[in-house]
């Protein structure tokens, strides 16, 4: 195992010194802020660190690191509700979005033994998924809401012929939800031609045989996709179900408001 | 409402006439009181079969993306090439234009599209909400002809607009909508004679 231990990490601290003087040099202004993000991301990484060394203490029960989920959870929807506004209800919805893609995902990798369930899996993990998804859950909703304010008419058209709401409005789920999972379609298909990704990086680094942290990151590659792929869906379907009355009218929300009469 | 014929509803912008037409088909709620067709409460209907006996077309023309033969099956999944060719005859468009791309018609064109499309669910009653806002003159002589033809075949027609001048070329029956209320009723002919005041001014043409 590879260690670099405090001096290594204080001797890293000269490349932060680098940009700070390539800021001072270029008059860019952004040495305190440079700073900043370098001190706030190790104390927050630190904070991490030593809660997780708690919790990896041998007899600690999983149940920690499944209350570590839910606030990772909670953590996101109020994330995606600050990134999104404009969605009725929007916390509820991310946090069901998220929660149930993680009961589908890390049901699949630990309920088949991929990995095995503890602490020291679960939270990378769960983090992982979360973190990854977070910013298609955002684009889905922000896309579904822009195609129903800038389409509404050609709903509503949809909807006056008879068509259920579901119906009515699967022409533009589908297509927010396309552009919300194509990015991450790509760069899946990229990864290793470009860039390295983290988890297999940071194994390799830390002395793991490489085709072992190939497999790792195939796995936790996947994991991304597919949760990517069920918090996007679960959203999408929830806000057309928030647009919708249940007697299949079409609300207004956003910048809906202008059609006077 | 008059049971048949090109029924107007007339009145300034921003009075409420859309929004009297959008309740008939439940697209909107009333805030009170209630709409009622053929006798019953719209709101005790199944909505869906309700917009498929009261069929809309709207203000600007909204063909969906595909061939205008898309555009007709989305109205009925399961219509035949002969009878969506005798839609686009009752709008007056030849089947050459079923394997049209619907998107890149005229707007002419594509509101006599939507209008099919409605017909095909055969509709009781057709709202039309200001169908000839975005077409050229000679489009809006069609789509006005269109009504008439429809009328003359017993299927009712209720057309919103703001021009007095189309409201006296095709309407039937008229209702002066002013301020979220229906003012002054009548045919085109006999409106002027005995017209409350805030209808009068409208139709005197200062409102408008």
């Amino acid at each position: 195992m590879t260690s670099i231990g405090w001096v290594g990490l204080g001797l890293s601290l000269l490349l932060v010194g680098v940009a700070v003087a390539l800021s001072l040099w270029e008059r860019l202004g952004l040495e305190r802020g440079i700073l900043w993000a370098a001190t706030r991301a190790l104390v927050q990484l630190l904070a991490i660190g030593l809660l997780l060394q708690v919790l990896l203490e041998p007899d600690v029960s999983v149940w920690w690191g499944w209350l570590w989920v839910v606030v990772m959870v909670a953590i996101a929807a109020a994330t995606v509700r600050r990134r999104a506004p404009m969605v009725p209800g929007i916390v509820g919805l991310a946090g069901l979005a998220f929660a149930g893609s993680a009961v589908v995902t890390l049901g699949v990798l630990f309920g088949f033994d991929v990995f095995e369930l503890e602490i020291r899996t679960l939270i990378p993990l769960a983090g992982l998924m979360i973190g990854n998804s977070l910013a298609a859950t955002v684009l889905v909703s922000r896309r579904l809401v822009a195609e129903f304010d800038e389409k509404r008419e050609e709903v509503e058209a949809r909807l006056a012929l008879g068509q259920p709401a579901a119906a009515a409005a699967h022409p533009y789920v589908r297509e927010s939800l396309r552009t919300a999972l194509i990015p991450q379609i790509e760069q899946t298909k990229a990864v290793g031609l470009i860039a390295l990704p983290g988890a297999m990086t940071g194994l390799i680094l830390a002395g793991v045989d490489p085709i072992d942290a190939v497999q790792v990151q195939a796995a936790v590659m996947y994991l991304v996709l597919g949760s990517v792929a069920t918090t996007t869906t679960v959203m999408a379907l929830g806000i057309r179900r928030r647009l919708f009355t249940h007697d299949h009218r079409l609300l207004r929300v956003g910048g809906a408001a202008r059609r006077a009469t | 409402m008059p049971e048949g014929g090109v029924t107007v509803l007339v009145g300034p912008s921003g009075s409420g006439k859309s929004t009297l037409l959008r309740c008939c088909n439940r697209l909107e709620a009333p805030d009170s009181g209630t709409v009622a067709f053929r006798g019953a409460d719209v709101a005790g209907l199944d909505p869906l079969a309700l917009r498929r006996r009261v069929g809309m077309v709207f203000q600007r023309p909204t063909p969906f993306a595909g061939t205008v033969r898309d555009n007709l099956l989305v109205a009925q999944p399961d219509l035949s090439e002969h009878a969506a060719e005798l839609a686009l005859g009752r709008v007056g468009l030849s089947g050459a234009f079923l394997g049209r791309d619907a998107r890149a018609l005229s707007g002419g064109e594509a509101q006599r599209v939507c209008l099919a499309r409605t017909l095909v669910t055969t509709p009781e009653v057709v709202l039309m909400d200001e169908v000839t806002s975005s077409v050229d003159p000679a489009a809006r002589f069609g789509l006005e002809g269109l009504a008439r033809a429809l009328a003359e075949v017993r299927v009712p027609v209720i057309w919103v607009t703001h021009d007095l001048e189309q409201m006296r070329r095709i309407a039937d029956h008229v209702l002066v909508v002013v301020a979220g209320r229906i003012v002054h009723g009548g045919t085109s002919a006999s409106l002027a004679a005995d017209a409350p005041p805030e209808a009068r001014q409208f139709l005197a043409g200062e409102a408008a």
